[in-house]
């Protein structure tokens, strides 16, 4: 089993878990012992990951990956230590973010549900191949790589947390916005577009949405 | 007792006798009994003579410690006599020692130290765990200098050695890289002769050491002036063509010592019966870099003299090749095949597992509570038995987990020990024996993961090591018996290229009894060789050649196809079908393994008038010329050789190797034919490596002239009018005298690129193998791996690989049939049960696994549920890139499945509670 073979699925599961930090390690990058160079595609995982974390107000610090051979002891605890050191000024998950447990787990249920999409645009559309780390950071920070992300994902993501909180019970956009934390009019946009396609509804007497 | 000891070196800490530390070069202290390094095989401890009890019959506190009673102080030497059939010698060699001469202030000046000493700072198992720190005041030097060729191309003063060792350059650059890595601002200043980067990607790594920012590399002599009484920085004299003369401070000064024979080689050489060269390394045949002078005694590496790390593998591989032509008679003999019980089904079983936790002697036990951890394995769900064992690796205690399956029924088992990588093939085996599957094994990493990392926090390792073993037991729940597949190996091979590496490979192999099919493009065996009329030490490479074609002929197990193409190749690693074209008829091939040794070819100058003006000819032309005895060449008054033609440039950034030698080899001819011959050499470097610096000196000496240029600068060549002939004039600067410099010429010769021949592209995507950034085809490991590729089965050898010396070539077409035998000799290959399968059902067929397959072992398939992905099971290395790209998890990887790993990941934060069934998040 390869680095490569770590799935979004298993980080943000740990991160369900209510897990603080996930720490990823792998062989040296362009130092493949194979011919797949397999860890280039867990650091586009990872660099992906990091950004939805942050998209769902996560801090993406919470998830790292760093390359080091199996010769590199030394290496492996100073990054454990400093990554051990990070998390914990961090703070606990969630709580240190300003998210709410029920917001928290919305938003990464969301992600969860929406992991079988991410593949098939991650596969076609937002994956790097370069050779180098500062190329794949320069990428996933890129204006362009914004714009894809907003796109593909970013929109996707929003709708899918508000229906989400929906199915437990109807609120209003600003009730929404409070445990989401996204502002009232990014919630109006997606909940009238989310009406159109039949996904939820206005409860009139109520004054609240509701899921379908 | 090297059968006892577990090397959890307990007994190293109680040692009291400390004493200089000879693998880190006396630079730290280490124990009387001790590891020899972290790497050493057998990886257990040895007393060595600085012991108490040894010297002064006291102390025997490592007897005492020791809980496996694997410490026996009535051992004795003993004399052995062993019959064989062969013998490889490989001593290796013995650093060149600057001690013996007093021009490098090397033991008298502390701040100055050997490449030897340097590499052992630089290595995190060193002296000071990877801290580069200098032997006077132990701070990080910020001024380090190298001074290069320190007992390497040195006859005069006496005490060094004529030839070049080859490796300094190379090994140098290395350090200067590991240097600025370790402190980012450091100054590193080589001062070198030629920079001999001929190695395959050599260039480039030269390039990256010297584009590092505070890198410098200075083309000067070198001497070690003094030492500063008070900061002890080291002061060198160099000189350079711009500023002249100059002194400069270093805080470390490197010397980069070069090989010497192996330590008592004279009295190597009498034991054996064997002929030593005039430098004291092994005398071999020309025509045979591993045979000594006596038949059935081989070396490999650097006995032969001085080579890098792919060539010792590579010669390593073909004395090996060459012991089984000797032995193939009785191949197999000493072999005993295993015999496991049958596999008993638990399929339909509840999981019932058992623990095993390991003290480890005392290095797990002393930190970790194993007790209170035995009795918390028995909590968690599906765990029927646990115990603690004091080793569990013992022999004694493999007996006892086989037994404890039978008697507890146990269908499932996990060891909390140490890392899986030295142990796990053991206990797997442990469960075969006990008639399991041996997938059902699980390992608990304790030691490296736990006790070792926190010895001070006894109650948080304690818990940290029910965790990993919770997090264990819950994946074990759903692990799933694997079949390993037996493919049956097809016994013959396919050499393709009939040049002089294909045919010293195709006779290797052919020689232990294996059918080979040779396949040559051209209507003539050969290759490069016909060209190449004799070598610089002298071999008469055409007489050489016409025996290797008449052996390839009369060799009833070699079939040669000459004048074909291969068209296709399918199959895998033991079972391959190669088609081809024979003129107008077709032919198909089984074979069980596949060499690749299309050779190359030279490349055609468009520098230098070449093609246009006829007094300009390649090396390999005048070569021919030569050999033809061309009056007009060799009655020629002055010959210009310009060196580098079409590499070491932009457009390909490697160095050709073999040229200087070549052309070296062509002046030293000329000069005896036509002594009043003038003949220069144009250099950028001169990369006459190893022996042959002998004979640049001899050219040197008999007046050929070397003058450098600039890659920036390069000479000019025209037609002209001479003083009494028309000419070939060319005009370069002189950077010693600071002019430009006019030479008439009669012959131009260009020493032009090898590069890879016209068919590699076509070779690369039929046989599905991978080629470097300059088109040669990629090994899969340069040290570790170089004569095979990552496709299993196929393997390579000679100009394909990498331009090289004839000598060389034949060396690695020996290591290649070596590795080819590997796999022939066995009836069976074995195929890991981890690897990838799709569950048809979830398939959407859209392709993504099939993307990230490297090896090739993804296709579509034509099923009754419509088009599936399908894994070869053969093909995939269980890599399991492409379980992490599909959206639907049809395609998982057997071993490490979701659930498996998903249930892990839950177990690591759920304390109390492991039963909840998992959801599979896909």
């Amino acid at each position: 089993m390869c680095t490569g073979r770590i799935d979004l699925a298993h980080v943000i599961r740990a991160f369900t878990n209510g897990t603080d930090g996930v720490f990823i390690g792998g062989c040296r990058l362009n130092e493949c012992n194979y011919i797949t160079h397999g860890n280039f595609y867990a650091l586009n995982m990872v660099l992906l990951c990091k950004k939805m974390m942050e998209h769902i107000g996560i801090n993406p610090e919470r998830l790292r990956i760093e390359f080091m051979s199996s010769g590199e002891g030394n290496l492996f605890a100073e990054v454990v230590d400093h990554f051990v050191k990070t998390v914990k000024d961090i703070g606990p998950l969630g709580k240190s973010e300003g998210l709410d447990e029920n917001g928290l787990k919305v938003n990464l249920e969301a992600i969860t549900g929406l992991i079988p999409y991410i593949r098939l645009v991650e596969s076609e559309r937002l994956k790097g191949h370069f050779t180098t780390l500062e190329e794949y950071q320069e990428f996933y920070s890129s204006v362009e790589f914004d714009r894809l992300f907003k796109e593909l994902i970013a929109d996707k993501l929003a709708i899918s947390r508000i229906i989400l909180l929906l199915r437990e019970k109807a609120l209003s956009t600003g009730e929404i916005s409070e445990v989401l934390g996204l502002s009232p009019s990014e919630i109006s946009k997606h909940l009238s577009n989310s009406a159109k396609l039949g996904l939820v509804r206005y409860d009139e007497s109520r004054k609240r949405f509701a899921s379908v | 007792m090297e059968d006892k000891c577990t090397g959890c070196t307990v007994c190293v800490e109680y040692c009291p006798a400390k004493y200089p530390d000879k693998f880190n070069q006396d630079l730290s202290k280490n124990k009387a009994i001790h590891i020899y390094y972290s790497q050493a095989i057998p990886l257990i401890t040895y007393i060595d003579e600085s012991c108490l009890y040894l010297k002064e019959k006291k102390c025997r506190i490592c007897e005492a410690v020791c809980k496996n009673e694997a410490i026996d102080f009535s051992q004795t030497e003993k004399k052995m006599e062993i019959k064989v059939g062969a013998v490889v010698l490989a001593p290796g060699y013995e650093p060149f020692d600057p001690g013996a001469r007093e021009d490098y202030g090397y033991g008298k000046f502390k701040n100055v130290i050997t490449s030897m000493d340097y590499e052992r700072l630089t290595d995190s198992t060193g002296p000071y765990e990877g801290q580069v720190l200098r032997p006077s005041d132990l701070k990080h030097p910020q001024k380090v200098a190298w001074i290069q060729c320190v007992g390497s191309r040195q006859v005069n003063p006496p005490g060094g050695n004529s030839y070049c060792s080859s490796v300094c350059c190379t090994y140098t650059q290395k350090q200067v890289i590991l240097t600025k890595e370790h402190s980012p601002d450091a100054e590193c200043t080589v001062f070198h002769n030629d920079i001999r980067s001929y190695g395959k990607d050599f260039e480039r790594f030269y390039q990256r050491a010297e584009d590092l920012p505070g890198v410098q590399f200075i083309r000067s002599y070198v001497s070690v002036v003094k030492e500063d009484p008070e900061t002890k920085n080291v002061t060198l004299k160099y000189a350079t063509n711009d500023d002249g003369v100059r002194e400069e401070e270093f805080d470390l000064v490197v010397l980069s010592v070069g090989l010497n024979p192996p330590a008592d080689f004279k009295g190597l050489a009498d034991k054996f019966g064997i002929e030593l060269n005039e430098h004291g390394f092994c005398k071999t045949d020309p025509g045979n870099p591993m045979q000594t002078s006596r038949p059935g005694l081989l070396i490999s590496g650097a006995f032969q003299g001085p080579v890098d790390i792919p060539e010792s593998v590579v010669s390593a591989s073909g004395a090996g090749s060459q012991c089984g032509e000797l032995l193939n008679y009785r191949r197999g003999d000493l072999s005993t095949e295993r015999i496991y019980p049958p596999e008993r089904d638990v399929s339909l079983e509840e999981p019932r597992i058992g623990v095993f936790v390991c003290h480890c002697g005392a290095n797990i036990g002393r930190v970790v509570d194993v007790p209170s951890t035995v009795d918390y394995c028995l909590t968690l769900p599906n765990v029927v038995y646990a115990q603690e064992q004091l080793f569990s690796c013992a022999t004694n205690s493999a007996e006892e987990i086989t037994e404890k399956i039978k008697e507890q029924g146990l269908n499932r088992v996990i060891v909390a020990a140490c890392s899986p990588r030295t142990l796990e093939m053991l206990f797997r085996d442990t469960l075969r024996q006990a008639g399991l599957n041996q997938y059902y094994y699980e390992m608990a990493n304790i030691r490296e993961h736990c006790s070792w990392v926190h010895p001070k926090e006894k109650d948080e390792a304690t818990q940290k090591s029910k965790d990993i073993i919770r997090m264990a037991v819950a994946r074990t729940r759903f692990l799933e018996p694997l079949t390993e597949i037996d493919l049956p190996v097809d016994k013959r091979a396919l050499v393709v290229g009939g040049g002089l590496a294909g045919m010293t490979c195709a006779l290797s192999i052919a020689a232990q009894g294996h059918e080979v099919y040779l396949v040559e493009k051209d209507p003539e065996l050969g290759g490069t060789a016909r060209k190449i009329h004799d070598t610089l030490d002298g071999t008469d490479v055409q007489a050489y050649l016409r025996e290797v074609i008449g052996k390839i002929y009369k060799n009833p197990l070699v079939h040669v196809y000459t004048d074909a193409n291969i068209t296709e190749n399918t199959g895998y690693i033991g079972n391959f079908i190669t088609r081809l074209k024979v003129g107008d008829r077709t032919a198909e091939l089984k074979h069980g393994a596949t060499v690749i040794a299309t050779g190359a070819d030279i490349y055609t100058p468009t520098e230098y008038l070449y093609g246009e003006d006829d007094r300009v000819l390649t090396h390999l032309e005048l070569e021919e010329k030569i050999a033809e005895e061309d009056e007009k060449v060799i009655n020629s008054q002055s010959l210009v050789m310009i060196q580098c033609v079409g590499c070491r440039n932009e457009e390909r950034n490697y160095c050709s190797r073999i040229c200087c030698n070549e052309s070296v080899k062509n002046a030293l001819k000329l000069k005896e034919k036509n002594p009043q011959m003038d003949i220069y050499i144009l250099f950028r470097d001169m990369r006459t490596y190893g022996y042959n610096e002998d004979y640049y000196r001899l050219a040197s000496e008999k007046d050929v002239k070397f003058i450098r240029y600039e890659p920036d600068e390069e000479p000019l060549v025209e037609a002209a009018e001479g003083e009494d002939r028309p000419v070939l004039r060319v005009t370069l600067p002189d950077y010693v005298l600071g002019k430009k410099l006019e030479i008439d010429a009669d012959i131009v010769t260009l020493a032009a690129a090898v590069i890879p021949s016209a068919g590699t592209r076509e070779i690369e995507s039929i046989f599905k193998v991978g080629l470097n950034q300059d088109g040669f085809f990629k090994e899969a490991h340069v040290k570790l791996r170089p004569v095979e590729f990552a496709a299993e089965g196929i393997y390579l050898c000679g100009l394909a690989h990498y331009p090289k010396l004839i000598s060389e070539t034949i060396s690695q077409a020996y290591g290649a049939a070596g590795r080819v035998l590997t796999l022939l000799s066995n009836d069976t290959v074995t195929a890991s049960g981890s690897i990838c399968e799709v569950e048809e059902n979830s398939c959407i067929s859209c392709g993504a696994c099939i993307a990230a397959c490297s090896y090739g072992a993804i296709e579509f398939r034509e099923t009754e549920l419509g088009i599936k992905a399908f894994v070869n099971p053969v093909l995939c290395k269980g890599d399991g890139l492409c379980n992490a790209m599909c959206p639907t998890g049809a395609i998982q990887l057997k071993h490490f499945t979701d659930e498996e790993l998903l249930s892990q990941i839950d177990a690591a934060t759920s304390e109390e509670e492991v039963v909840d069934e998992v959801e599979t998040v896909v």
